[in-house]
């Protein structure tokens, strides 16, 4: 009994702690931002695009898009009035643990207080009787855990008529890269003005039905300006990127040369027999946080 | 060059004859907010025979759900919704008097024939604009199904609110037609 009581002392002395309540805090502080604040990686895409956009019509869109994010900065007001579905990632260090409440309590309770103190709109809902939670919850809470003492939350609200608009499909291993192009191409070409273009595209291949979504949309959470550490992925990606452009829907789907602002391809092993791929697309919009603790 | 027009609702049939797809609207005067629920209850008063919260006739409908007015604002951010969602329930809505609808991406087939039918346009806001057009709101004030919360019916006074005439009551089609070819694929829809 002694000696492991020593082991357990060791253990515990090991273990980083971090209180549910910073947690808490740090989240509720985080969704207030990111539904007042487009990344700057978003912000510098938008700019170039609409330096670059030759219709009339699509500058006029990126124009009132950019005095948008500098009034919200400016008000507080919300970027947009969709402010989504709360989805999180969070990455757990294998080293650290939550004190004084549950982790996934923790991250739901800091939403549920930023969309209320932050003027947020709570968009979650029953999905047959349509009625309303009331608080946005509950979030969408993807859990890993990694090596490290560190706790890294990453926040997307991520809006309806985007997530509308995406789509999952079990393609045919001989479709290869080729099939998984053209359902995308398919996916954006079908969606039209609906999601409010620009947008951004995640896509997920391979893994399994269930877990295909889960790649495209972590793939969302990508800086725009960075580039896929495989040199094969990252030219699918730039291809993609140039054909989805050509599709010529344009600025919120009024026609131009800016349909698409980057497409993030995040890619797992599959089944012998399955070629999964999911396209999260994402609006214009593309509001994302993290904090690490 | 693009065509403006200000107009005051209610919209009268010259009004609507006046527009063609690509021109520019600046509207003031009262809109009704309704989205996806408040549709659903609007068609159920009208299938029971009931007086809907707000008069059809020239009505233009906002297909909004705005966030939370903060304090010393009439309203939260107020940007468009995609309208698609709103097509069987606008048909019916168009053959009792509304003239307008505001929103967000493609009409279906049969809407936009109803707005030929009955001299009715769709207007498109901008998506992802909604602070920068809560500026044009002057006042907001719930007048059917509070308990829908973000989707309850609000009655807007809009000051000078910027739309552009997507589908007009010419059978006009302002959306740009995604270029298939341009990227190797076959038109599947024809």
């Amino acid at each position: 009994m002694a000696r492991q009581g020593v082991k357990l002392t060791i253990f515990k002395e090991n273990m980083r702690e971090i209180k549910a309540s910073d947690i808490r805090a740090r989240v509720a502080e985080m969704v207030i931002a990111a539904n007042r604040n487009l990344p700057h990686d978003v912000l510098e895409k938008l700019e170039a695009c609409a330096a670059k956009e030759s219709s009339a019509s699509g500058r006029e869109i990126f124009r009132q898009v950019l005095e948008n994010a500098k009034l919200a900065r400016d008000t507080g007001l919300p970027l947009c009035q969709d402010c989504g579905l709360a989805v999180f990632f969070v990455d757990l260090g294998q080293d650290c643990r939550v004190t004084g409440g549950g982790l996934k309590q923790a991250v739901t309770q800091g939403m549920v207080q930023g969309y209320e103190d932050g003027y947020l709109r709570k968009s979650s809902c029953d999905p047959l009787t349509r009625e309303n939670t009331g608080d946005n919850s509950p979030a969408v809470i993807h859990l890993d855990l990694v090596p490290g003492d560190a706790l890294k939350i990453s926040f997307m609200p991520k809006g309806g008529g985007a997530e509308n608009m995406s789509g999952v499909a079990m393609l045919s291993p001989a479709q290869g890269w080729e099939g998984v192009r053209d359902f995308a191409l398919r996916r954006v070409a079908e969606a039209g003005s609906n999601p409010c273009p620009p947008v951004i595209l995640g896509i997920g291949i391979g893994a399994t039905f269930d877990t295909v979504p889960i790649l495209a949309k972590k793939a969302l959470f990508r800086p725009l300006d960075d580039t896929h550490p495989d040199p094969k992925t990252a030219a699918g990606e730039q291809e993609l990127l140039s054909l989805v452009n050509k599709l010529g829907i344009g600025p919120m789907g009024l026609g131009g040369d800016t349909t698409c602002l980057g497409v993030k391809i995040n890619m797992a092993p599959c089944h012998l027999a399955c070629l999964p791929v999911a396209v999260n697309i994402q609006c214009h919009s593309a509001r994302r946080a993290e904090v690490v603790l | 060059m693009t065509t403006e027009h200000r107009l005051s609702t209610p919209l009268s049939e010259s009004d609507i004859l006046g527009l063609q797809s690509g021109d520019v609207v600046f509207l003031t005067g009262v809109i009704y907010t309704a989205r996806d629920a408040a549709h659903k209850r609007l068609i159920q008063a009208l299938d029971r025979g009931e007086e809907l919260p707000f008069s059809l006739e020239g009505a233009v409908i906002y297909y909004v759900g705005p966030s939370p007015a903060p304090l010393g604002r009439v309203i939260g951010s107020a940007g468009p919704t995609t309208s698609y969602r709103m097509d069987g329930y606008a048909q019916r809505l168009h053959t009792l008097g509304l003239r307008a609808t505001i929103g967000k991406g493609g009409r279906s087939p049969e809407l936009r024939q109803a707005l030929q039918t009955h001299k009715a346009v769709y207007f498109g806001a901008t998506g992802g604009a909604g602070a920068l057009l809560s500026l044009c709101v002057k006042s907001a004030r719930v007048i059917a199904f509070p308990d829908l919360g973000p989707e309850a019916v609000r009655e807007l006074m809009v000051e000078n609110f910027p739309v552009l005439v997507i589908n007009d009551a010419y059978g006009g089609e302002l959306y740009a037609k995604p270029d298939l070819a341009a990227v190797g694929l076959r038109d599947l829809s024809s």
